[in-house]
């Protein structure tokens, strides 16, 4: 896809990731929108995967360590056609396969199950040590929250990554600066993010990551980054898309109400409109 | 039994993994600072590319396990019992019980017989922990040849499995060529009318010593081996319970939460049967020798006769 059209699909799945909440009456939509780009760009263009075969054995991986923004990677999966688009609106819902957060044993599609913080990063690490032992060339990617980044799994993880010089593993932090008590920095300072995984042996890229040219461009550096894993730190908007959500720490965790709702979809149906109509 | 030769379990489990490891090309073992002591460091001399150490990190190093199942492999965590399920029981529930996948945790330094180092490190709880998680299949070996067995019956079983094992030298009382271990089975190792003892792990040998001398008494009990706690063979446990109508447990393990705990759970739905608990009593340990601390904790086979008698004669 080319940056226009990955920028199209991204407001699809922001649109999933609103309908889906809206639906479920519950979720976490605020940084389901700021990674949205990340997840479109992932499994639109970067990763290796094939929606029909969802356990292809040499596959690219993905682990969404932030688990609780499961609407945010739904969204990007159904849009990928891994299961419909439709069934989004089931989430959180008794029965349904979309839990609150992902299971790989409901969810085709879901690599690893995930939501409890700290923990996604070491089980993506585990699947990047396995493809370098059995000299297999798939790679691993693996979404973090700014505020999930205050657990110690995540530097214990860093460290053995970092130490193995798992170059097949790419870190994205999603840095939208909040989290539910407030800012990261008020709360409890991540920062330097950078300066922490480079002091931990990564290649370290810092990007706008609501923006496809620069997503596309460190993700290129990051394959081209030989015997360390590579640390994409990227700036967002929490909330990104939708005008009322946009930088407010109060919609981490909260459903739009119908009202809400319509205006969330107008905001992306114009975002729509000014790029140009759908692919 | 004074002449029975004596191995520790962890020693078992360090020599079954280098055993099975050409067998099973697709066994990894972790660890986490520990190989020295768990005993896995057999198998990393000699599969030095499938053994890794992943530093004093075991929530880290059980992460990574998960994600190497996912991918195909068969990992066995080792640490001490107290990290492998007390610090790692969030990690072991969310990320390999959760999603049932196929890791195994080799638990070494199990309850009192740590000894020396103390209650922080002499974990009394895991058993309890363990078994809540659903899909986890607990066994608590009671010799080498029963750990070495429980080992090749975990690498083949697809599902997590925790298993336990202990510091300290335990007699060899499995070395019959009838031998058999299969998950979820109990073993009769003595028949009896008067009492049931059902032991695991460490107790198990205990219990037979406490038998011989009940004997002596006129007390004829009955000794089961349940390496299994979960799934706990109710068969056996309900037969037994039934022909003698008084059912005592023997673990060295706190009695809230254990293999005591998992027997009354059956026995009260569907065969109320009095029961006496073994174990420690919702109390820490304390630095000793592991043989000082059986006696004096009432687990060693003078302890679990007196308290089997005692029971008896109420």
């Amino acid at each position: 896809m080319n940056k226009l059209e990955l920028a199209k699909m991204a407001n699809e799945v922001r649109k999933g990731i609103v309908t889906a909440v809206h639906s479920a009456k519950a979720g976490h939509p605020g940084g389901s929108l700021s990674a949205a780009d990340m997840f479109t760009y992932l499994y639109f263009e970067e990763m290796n995967i094939d929606p029909k075969n969802p356990k292809m054995e040499n596959r690219d991986r993905f682990v969404l360590s932030k688990g609780h923004t499961a609407p945010g990677l739904y969204s990007a999966l159904a849009n990928r056609g891994y299961f419909p688009v439709e069934d989004l609106k089931t989430l959180r819902k008794l029965g349904s396969y979309l839990q609150g957060h992902p299971c790989m044993q409901e969810t085709p599609g879901v690599d690893m199950s995930s939501g409890s913080l700290g923990q996604g990063l070491s089980a993506a690490v585990g699947m990047a040590l396995a493809a370098k032992m059995d000299n297999k060339d798939y790679r691993v990617y693996c979404l973090c929250g700014d505020g999930e980044i205050q657990e110690g799994q995540i530097w214990e993880a860093s460290m053995f990554a970092g130490h193995r010089k798992l170059d097949n593993l790419v870190v994205i932090v999603d840095n939208n600066g909040l989290q539910i008590d407030g800012k990261v920095e008020d709360v409890c300072s991540p920062y330097p993010i950078d300066k922490k995984f480079e002091a931990f042996n990564f290649h370290t890229i810092n990007i706008n990551g609501n923006d496809m040219d620069e997503i596309a461009a460190a993700m290129k550096e990051a394959r081209e980054t030989k015997g360390m894993p590579t640390a994409i730190i990227m700036k967002t908007v929490k909330g990104k898309g939708v005008s009322f959500m946009e930088n407010n720490a109060g919609w981490h965790g909260k459903a739009p109400s119908d009202e809400e709702y319509a205006i969330a979809m107008a905001d992306l149906e114009k975002i729509g409109e000014e790029l140009g109509g759908a692919n | 039994m004074a002449d029975v030769k004596k191995i520790a379990t962890r020693e078992s489990y360090g020599n079954a993994l280098a055993e099975c490891g050409a067998k099973y090309p697709n066994l990894v073992v972790l660890d986490a600072d520990l190989a020295g002591a768990t005993k896995t460091g057999v198998f990393k001399k000699a599969f030095p590319d499938r053994h890794i150490d992943c530093g004093i990190a075991e929530c880290n190093m059980t992460g990574i396990a998960a994600g190497l199942a996912t991918c195909g492999k068969v990992p066995f965590i080792s640490s001490f019992a107290m990290f492998a399920a007390g610090r790692n029981f969030e990690q072991v529930r969310n990320s390999i019980g959760y999603p049932h996948l196929n890791v195994k945790i080799g638990a070494t330094h199990a309850g009192i017989t740590v000894g020396e180092d103390g209650a922080t490190h002499q974990c009394n709880e895991d058993i309890a922990l363990m078994r809540t998680i659903p899909g986890m299949t607990v066994i608590v070996p009671a010799d080498d040849v029963e750990a070495k067995a429980a080992v090749e019956a975990a690498i083949n079983y697809n599902g997590p499995v925790y298993l336990r094992f202990g510091r300290a030298a335990v007699p060899v009382i499995n070395d019959t060529p009838e031998y058999k271990f299969e998950i979820g089975k109990g073993v009769v190792l003595k028949e009896g009318k008067d009492v049931t003892i059902i032991a695991t792990g460490t107790c198990v040998s205990g219990a037979l010593e406490a038998a011989e001398k009940l004997a002596a008494d006129g007390i004829d009990a009955e000794v089961i081996n349940i390496h299994t706690i979960k799934p706990l063979d109710n068969d056996l446990v309900l037969a037994s319970a039934k022909k003698t109508g008084k059912v005592v447990t023997a673990e060295e393990h706190s009695v809230i939460g254990g293999l005591g705990s998992a027997v009354c759970d059956l026995l009260s739905e569907k065969q109320p049967t009095k029961v006496c608990k073994i174990g420690m009593n919702d109390v820490f340990g304390e630095s000793g020798t592991a043989g000082g601390l059986l006696e004096k904790y009432g687990l060693d086979g003078n302890g679990i006769y007196a308290k089997v008698k005692a029971f008896v004669q109420e």
